[in-house]
Protein backbone atom coordinates (compact mmCIF):
# COMPACT_ATOMS: atom_id res chain seq x y z
CA UNK A 1 0.00 0.00 0.00
CA UNK A 2 1.21 3.54 -0.84
CA UNK A 3 2.87 5.27 1.77
CA UNK A 4 2.55 9.70 1.72
CA UNK A 5 4.93 11.17 3.59
CA UNK A 6 5.36 15.06 4.04
CA UNK A 7 8.73 16.79 4.67
CA UNK A 8 8.32 19.70 6.80
CA UNK A 9 10.12 21.49 9.28
CA UNK A 10 8.53 25.03 9.72
CA UNK A 11 11.94 26.81 9.40
CA UNK A 12 13.46 27.61 6.11
CA UNK A 13 17.01 26.10 5.11
CA UNK A 14 17.40 23.46 7.61
CA UNK A 15 17.29 20.82 4.59
CA UNK A 16 13.86 19.87 3.77
CA UNK A 17 14.39 19.62 -0.46
CA UNK A 18 17.65 18.18 0.16
CA UNK A 19 16.23 15.23 2.35
CA UNK A 20 13.64 14.79 -0.14
CA UNK A 21 15.63 14.36 -2.71
CA UNK A 22 18.17 11.97 -0.72
CA UNK A 23 15.63 10.09 1.14
CA UNK A 24 13.70 9.87 -2.15
CA UNK A 25 16.70 8.12 -3.60
CA UNK A 26 17.79 6.00 -1.47
CA UNK A 27 13.94 4.96 -1.33
CA UNK A 28 14.27 3.74 -5.13
CA UNK A 29 17.28 2.19 -5.02
CA UNK A 30 15.81 -1.16 -5.09
CA UNK A 31 13.41 -0.73 -7.57
CA UNK A 32 10.57 0.57 -5.46
CA UNK A 33 8.65 3.41 -7.09
CA UNK A 34 8.81 6.66 -5.50
CA UNK A 35 7.61 10.10 -6.51
CA UNK A 36 8.60 13.47 -4.47
CA UNK A 37 6.61 16.38 -4.88
CA UNK A 38 7.52 19.76 -4.35
CA UNK A 39 4.68 21.87 -2.82
CA UNK A 40 6.86 25.49 -2.79
CA UNK A 41 4.53 26.88 -5.27
CA UNK A 42 6.05 29.81 -6.29
CA UNK A 43 9.52 29.12 -5.33
CA UNK A 44 10.19 25.33 -6.73
CA UNK A 45 13.87 24.10 -6.55
CA UNK A 46 13.20 20.16 -5.92
CA UNK A 47 14.02 20.09 -9.90
CA UNK A 48 17.38 22.09 -9.50
CA UNK A 49 18.17 19.70 -6.80
CA UNK A 50 17.40 16.86 -8.43
CA UNK A 51 19.27 18.21 -11.67
CA UNK A 52 16.12 18.03 -13.71
CA UNK A 53 15.47 22.04 -14.37
CA UNK A 54 16.21 21.69 -17.66
CA UNK A 55 13.52 19.17 -18.37
CA UNK A 56 10.34 20.78 -16.49
CA UNK A 57 7.19 21.06 -18.96
CA UNK A 58 4.33 20.71 -16.51
CA UNK A 59 3.75 21.23 -13.08
CA UNK A 60 1.66 20.45 -10.23
CA UNK A 61 -0.67 23.30 -10.86
CA UNK A 62 -1.65 22.53 -14.43
CA UNK A 63 -2.38 19.06 -13.42
CA UNK A 64 -4.64 20.44 -10.81
CA UNK A 65 -5.90 22.79 -13.39
CA UNK A 66 -6.71 20.01 -16.10
CA UNK A 67 -4.09 21.84 -18.08
CA UNK A 68 -1.72 18.30 -18.52
CA UNK A 69 -2.68 14.62 -17.43
CA UNK A 70 -0.40 13.13 -14.31
CA UNK A 71 1.84 11.03 -16.34
CA UNK A 72 2.54 13.52 -18.56
CA UNK A 73 4.10 16.47 -15.67
CA UNK A 74 5.88 13.43 -14.02
CA UNK A 75 9.54 13.45 -14.58
CA UNK A 76 11.29 10.84 -14.84
CA UNK A 77 14.94 11.06 -12.76
CA UNK A 78 17.84 10.05 -15.79
CA UNK A 79 19.47 7.72 -13.10
CA UNK A 80 17.06 6.11 -11.12
CA UNK A 81 13.91 4.23 -13.10
CA UNK A 82 11.72 4.37 -9.95
CA UNK A 83 12.13 7.37 -9.19
CA UNK A 84 10.04 10.26 -10.35
CA UNK A 85 9.34 13.88 -9.41
CA UNK A 86 6.24 16.43 -9.77
CA UNK A 87 7.61 19.80 -9.88
CA UNK A 88 6.20 22.89 -8.48
CA UNK A 89 4.97 25.61 -10.51
CA UNK A 90 6.65 29.02 -10.92
CA UNK A 91 3.30 30.73 -10.79
CA UNK A 92 3.17 33.72 -8.09
CA UNK A 93 -0.62 32.91 -7.66
CA UNK A 94 -0.25 30.28 -4.40
CA UNK A 95 -4.41 30.19 -4.38
CA UNK A 96 -3.98 27.89 -7.37
CA UNK A 97 -3.12 25.34 -4.98
CA UNK A 98 -6.64 23.96 -3.79
CA UNK A 99 -7.40 21.20 -1.38
CA UNK A 100 -9.32 18.94 -3.72
CA UNK A 101 -7.12 19.22 -6.24
CA UNK A 102 -3.85 18.40 -3.99
CA UNK A 103 -6.43 15.42 -3.29
CA UNK A 104 -7.29 14.24 -6.25
CA UNK A 105 -3.24 14.53 -7.17
CA UNK A 106 -2.56 12.35 -3.98
CA UNK A 107 -5.04 9.80 -4.62
CA UNK A 108 -3.77 8.75 -8.16
CA UNK A 109 -0.78 8.83 -7.35
CA UNK A 110 -1.35 6.58 -4.71
CA UNK A 111 -2.64 4.00 -7.19
CA UNK A 112 0.81 4.25 -9.64
CA UNK A 113 3.91 4.65 -6.71
CA UNK A 114 4.78 3.08 -3.38
CA UNK A 115 6.17 6.23 -1.84
CA UNK A 116 4.84 9.72 -2.32
CA UNK A 117 7.20 12.00 -0.54
CA UNK A 118 5.91 15.63 -0.53
CA UNK A 119 8.07 18.89 -0.10
CA UNK A 120 6.53 21.28 2.17
CA UNK A 121 7.80 24.63 1.64
CA UNK A 122 8.89 26.31 4.94
CA UNK A 123 6.31 28.09 6.89
CA UNK A 124 3.02 27.39 8.15
CA UNK A 125 0.81 29.23 4.88
CA UNK A 126 -1.31 27.15 1.99
CA UNK A 127 1.95 25.24 0.73
CA UNK A 128 2.86 23.98 4.20
CA UNK A 129 -0.68 22.96 5.28
CA UNK A 130 -1.53 21.39 2.15
CA UNK A 131 1.72 19.41 1.76
CA UNK A 132 1.15 17.56 5.23
CA UNK A 133 -2.85 17.43 4.22
CA UNK A 134 -3.05 14.05 3.22
CA UNK A 135 0.43 11.84 4.22
CA UNK A 136 0.21 9.20 6.58
CA UNK A 137 3.38 9.64 7.86
CA UNK A 138 5.63 13.06 8.83
CA UNK A 139 9.35 13.48 8.86
CA UNK A 140 10.27 16.34 10.56
CA UNK A 141 13.68 18.08 9.35
CA UNK A 142 15.48 19.93 12.29
CA UNK A 143 18.93 21.37 13.17
CA UNK A 144 20.20 21.47 16.27
CA UNK A 145 19.95 24.89 16.93
CA UNK A 146 17.63 26.99 19.09
CA UNK A 147 15.18 28.24 16.10
CA UNK A 148 14.54 25.36 14.42
CA UNK A 149 13.47 23.37 17.07
CA UNK A 150 11.06 25.81 18.39
CA UNK A 151 9.64 26.12 14.73
CA UNK A 152 9.60 22.19 14.41
CA UNK A 153 7.48 22.19 17.79
CA UNK A 154 5.39 24.68 16.06
CA UNK A 155 5.09 22.03 12.98
CA UNK A 156 4.08 19.00 15.33
CA UNK A 157 1.14 20.91 16.76
CA UNK A 158 -0.14 21.57 13.50
CA UNK A 159 0.17 17.77 12.49
CA UNK A 160 -1.68 16.71 15.12
CA UNK A 161 -4.76 18.94 14.78
CA UNK A 162 -4.87 20.05 10.63
CA UNK A 163 -3.90 17.18 8.75
CA UNK A 164 -6.70 14.60 7.10
CA UNK A 165 -5.83 11.80 9.38
CA UNK A 166 -5.83 14.38 12.61
CA UNK A 167 -9.64 15.16 12.03
CA UNK A 168 -10.39 11.63 11.62
CA UNK A 169 -9.28 11.30 15.23
CA UNK A 170 -6.17 9.40 14.08
CA UNK A 171 -2.58 9.44 14.81
CA UNK A 172 -0.37 10.61 12.03
CA UNK A 173 3.13 8.88 12.48
CA UNK A 174 5.81 11.69 13.46
CA UNK A 175 9.44 11.24 12.81
CA UNK A 176 12.26 13.47 13.58
CA UNK A 177 15.18 13.92 10.91
CA UNK A 178 18.34 15.88 12.84
CA UNK A 179 20.26 17.52 9.95
CA UNK A 180 23.73 19.25 9.82
CA UNK A 181 24.44 17.16 13.03
CA UNK A 182 28.70 17.65 14.41
CA UNK A 183 29.51 14.99 16.68
CA UNK A 184 32.57 17.37 18.07
CA UNK A 185 30.65 20.64 18.37
CA UNK A 186 28.18 18.55 20.62
CA UNK A 187 30.62 16.63 22.61
CA UNK A 188 32.32 20.02 23.66
CA UNK A 189 28.70 21.30 24.57
CA UNK A 190 28.76 24.11 21.45
CA UNK A 191 25.29 22.76 19.97
CA UNK A 192 22.45 21.08 21.35
CA UNK A 193 22.86 16.83 21.65
CA UNK A 194 20.65 14.63 19.85
CA UNK A 195 19.35 13.88 23.49
CA UNK A 196 18.45 17.44 24.25
CA UNK A 197 16.33 17.69 20.87
CA UNK A 198 14.71 14.23 21.86
CA UNK A 199 13.61 15.35 25.21
CA UNK A 200 12.68 19.13 23.89
CA UNK A 201 10.01 17.62 20.82
CA UNK A 202 9.85 13.76 22.40
CA UNK A 203 9.20 12.35 18.70
CA UNK A 204 10.87 9.47 17.86
CA UNK A 205 13.88 9.58 16.11
CA UNK A 206 14.46 8.76 12.10
CA UNK A 207 18.16 9.81 11.71
CA UNK A 208 21.00 11.96 11.98
CA UNK A 209 22.64 13.44 9.29
CA UNK A 210 26.12 14.99 9.97
CA UNK A 211 27.28 18.07 8.35
CA UNK A 212 29.19 17.31 5.43
CA UNK A 213 30.30 19.26 2.74
CA UNK A 214 29.11 16.38 0.20
CA UNK A 215 25.73 18.05 0.66
CA UNK A 216 26.83 21.24 -1.09
CA UNK A 217 28.20 18.98 -3.65
CA UNK A 218 25.20 16.99 -4.50
CA UNK A 219 23.01 20.01 -4.58
CA UNK A 220 25.49 21.65 -7.06
CA UNK A 221 26.19 18.85 -9.41
CA UNK A 222 22.29 18.26 -9.06
CA UNK A 223 22.08 15.10 -7.79
CA UNK A 224 20.39 13.75 -4.31
CA UNK A 225 23.82 13.21 -1.88
CA UNK A 226 22.68 9.24 -1.83
CA UNK A 227 23.35 9.29 -5.60
CA UNK A 228 26.24 11.82 -6.43
CA UNK A 229 28.22 9.76 -3.33
CA UNK A 230 26.52 6.75 -1.77
CA UNK A 231 29.96 6.15 0.28
CA UNK A 232 29.90 9.41 2.38
CA UNK A 233 28.26 9.94 5.81
CA UNK A 234 25.18 11.82 4.77
CA UNK A 235 24.15 9.31 1.97
CA UNK A 236 24.83 6.54 4.89
CA UNK A 237 22.82 8.10 7.30
CA UNK A 238 19.83 8.95 4.66
CA UNK A 239 19.95 4.92 3.46
CA UNK A 240 19.26 3.91 6.92
CA UNK A 241 16.67 6.57 7.75
CA UNK A 242 15.25 4.76 4.74
CA UNK A 243 15.35 1.56 6.18
CA UNK A 244 13.79 2.75 8.70
CA UNK A 245 10.95 4.28 6.97
CA UNK A 246 10.19 0.37 5.58
CA UNK A 247 10.28 -0.64 8.71
CA UNK A 248 13.83 -2.37 9.37
CA UNK A 249 15.15 -2.63 12.42
CA UNK A 250 18.07 -0.45 12.31
CA UNK A 251 20.94 0.90 14.79
CA UNK A 252 21.34 4.49 15.27
CA UNK A 253 24.33 5.65 14.84
CA UNK A 254 26.24 9.01 13.98
CA UNK A 255 28.18 8.11 10.30
CA UNK A 256 31.60 9.55 9.73
CA UNK A 257 33.38 10.25 6.70
CA UNK A 258 35.86 7.23 6.26
CA UNK A 259 39.52 8.81 5.54
CA UNK A 260 42.07 6.44 4.25
CA UNK A 261 45.34 7.44 3.13
CA UNK A 262 44.24 7.66 -0.15
CA UNK A 263 41.15 10.08 0.38
CA UNK A 264 43.82 12.34 2.91
CA UNK A 265 46.34 12.54 -0.26
CA UNK A 266 43.91 14.04 -2.18
CA UNK A 267 41.44 16.15 0.58
CA UNK A 268 42.34 18.94 -1.29
CA UNK A 269 41.71 18.25 -4.47
CA UNK A 270 38.33 16.69 -4.04
CA UNK A 271 37.17 19.07 -1.82
CA UNK B 1 31.89 9.62 -9.21
CA UNK B 2 34.41 9.92 -6.42
CA UNK B 3 37.32 8.88 -9.09
CA UNK B 4 35.72 11.32 -11.55
CA UNK B 5 36.00 14.21 -8.25
CA UNK B 6 39.19 13.75 -8.18
CA UNK B 7 39.80 14.99 -11.14
CA UNK B 8 38.56 18.29 -11.58
CA UNK B 9 38.20 21.35 -8.95
CA UNK B 10 34.95 20.92 -7.36
CA UNK B 11 31.54 21.27 -8.04
CA UNK B 12 31.25 25.14 -7.68
CA UNK B 13 31.34 25.78 -12.09
CA UNK B 14 28.70 23.23 -12.64
CA UNK B 15 26.68 24.44 -10.31
CA UNK B 16 27.70 27.97 -11.44
CA UNK B 17 26.93 27.19 -15.28
CA UNK B 18 23.67 24.96 -14.41
CA UNK B 19 22.14 28.24 -12.74
CA UNK B 20 22.93 30.09 -15.42
CA UNK B 21 21.13 28.45 -18.10
CA UNK B 22 18.10 27.85 -15.62
CA UNK B 23 18.32 31.20 -14.81
CA UNK B 24 18.47 32.84 -18.61
CA UNK B 25 15.84 30.93 -19.59
CA UNK B 26 13.69 32.36 -16.35
CA UNK B 27 14.25 35.75 -16.62
CA UNK B 28 13.44 35.56 -20.12
CA UNK B 29 9.89 33.90 -19.46
CA UNK B 30 8.65 37.02 -18.22
CA UNK B 31 9.04 39.37 -21.22
CA UNK B 32 8.41 37.60 -24.13
CA UNK B 33 6.44 34.49 -24.34
CA UNK B 34 8.36 30.49 -23.83
CA UNK B 35 9.17 29.88 -27.80
CA UNK B 36 9.04 25.65 -26.98
CA UNK B 37 5.64 26.44 -24.93
CA UNK B 38 4.11 28.48 -27.73
CA UNK B 39 5.71 25.54 -30.33
CA UNK B 40 3.75 22.55 -28.37
CA UNK B 41 0.59 24.68 -28.22
CA UNK B 42 0.21 25.17 -31.62
CA UNK B 43 1.12 22.00 -33.25
CA UNK B 44 -1.26 20.49 -30.77
CA UNK B 45 -3.84 22.80 -32.11
CA UNK B 46 -2.67 22.07 -35.37
CA UNK B 47 -2.96 18.46 -35.17
CA UNK B 48 -6.25 18.73 -32.76
CA UNK B 49 -7.91 20.41 -35.85
CA UNK B 50 -7.84 17.60 -38.50
CA UNK B 51 -8.37 14.42 -35.19
CA UNK B 52 -9.13 13.85 -32.02
CA UNK B 53 -6.09 13.74 -30.00
CA UNK B 54 -6.32 11.27 -26.57
CA UNK B 55 -4.35 13.79 -23.88
CA UNK B 56 -2.73 10.59 -22.50
CA UNK B 57 -1.25 9.27 -26.31
CA UNK B 58 0.70 12.68 -26.11
CA UNK B 59 4.12 12.38 -24.64
CA UNK B 60 6.09 15.82 -25.00
CA UNK B 61 9.96 16.20 -23.76
CA UNK B 62 11.99 19.18 -23.53
CA UNK B 63 15.38 20.01 -22.92
CA UNK B 64 16.52 24.00 -21.98
CA UNK B 65 20.00 24.40 -23.07
CA UNK B 66 22.47 26.64 -23.00
CA UNK B 67 22.43 27.90 -26.31
CA UNK B 68 20.24 25.10 -28.33
CA UNK B 69 16.95 23.75 -26.31
CA UNK B 70 14.81 21.13 -27.97
CA UNK B 71 11.03 20.04 -27.80
CA UNK B 72 10.16 16.63 -28.61
CA UNK B 73 6.26 15.77 -28.96
CA UNK B 74 5.30 12.10 -29.33
CA UNK B 75 1.30 11.83 -30.54
CA UNK B 76 -0.67 8.70 -31.36
CA UNK B 77 -3.63 9.26 -33.88
CA UNK B 78 -5.82 6.53 -34.31
CA UNK B 79 -6.02 5.42 -37.97
CA UNK B 80 -9.81 5.75 -39.68
CA UNK B 81 -9.16 2.43 -41.26
CA UNK B 82 -9.22 -0.85 -38.60
CA UNK B 83 -7.37 -3.70 -38.60
CA UNK B 84 -9.23 -7.20 -39.77
CA UNK B 85 -9.60 -8.20 -36.21
CA UNK B 86 -11.09 -4.34 -34.97
CA UNK B 87 -8.44 -3.72 -33.58
CA UNK B 88 -8.10 0.25 -34.13
CA UNK B 89 -4.74 1.21 -35.92
CA UNK B 90 -2.72 3.73 -34.80
CA UNK B 91 -0.12 6.32 -36.11
CA UNK B 92 2.63 8.32 -34.47
CA UNK B 93 3.78 11.73 -35.22
CA UNK B 94 6.90 12.89 -33.79
CA UNK B 95 8.40 16.61 -33.91
CA UNK B 96 11.71 17.29 -32.67
CA UNK B 97 12.46 21.38 -33.04
CA UNK B 98 15.17 22.92 -32.02
CA UNK B 99 17.97 20.64 -33.17
CA UNK B 100 21.53 21.78 -33.20
CA UNK B 101 21.02 22.99 -36.94
CA UNK B 102 17.84 24.50 -36.29
CA UNK B 103 15.60 22.44 -37.75
CA UNK B 104 12.20 21.13 -37.41
CA UNK B 105 12.06 17.41 -37.77
CA UNK B 106 8.92 15.89 -38.76
CA UNK B 107 8.58 11.57 -38.35
CA UNK B 108 5.40 10.04 -39.00
CA UNK B 109 5.01 6.37 -38.56
CA UNK B 110 2.46 3.95 -38.86
CA UNK B 111 1.87 0.45 -36.96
Amino acid sequence: MAQVLVVTSGKGGVGKTTSTAALGAALAHDGTKVVVIDFDVGLRNLDLVMGAERRVVFDLINVINGVAKLPQALIRDKRLESLHLLPASQTRDKDALTEDGVAKVIDELRTKFDWIICDSPAGIERGATLAMRYADAAIIVTNPEVSSVRDSDRIIGLLDSKTAKAERGERIDKHLLITRYSSSRAARGEMLSIDDVLEILSTPLLGIIPESQEVLRASNVGSPVTLSNPLSAPARAYFDAARRLKGEQVSMSVPSETRSIFNRLFARKAA
Amino acid sequence: MSLFNFFRRGSAPIARERLQILLAHERNAGSHPDLLGVLREEILAVIGRHVTIEPDKVQIKMDRGKTVSTLAVDIEIPNRDQLPDGVPRYSRLMFDAGRDDGSLELKGSGI
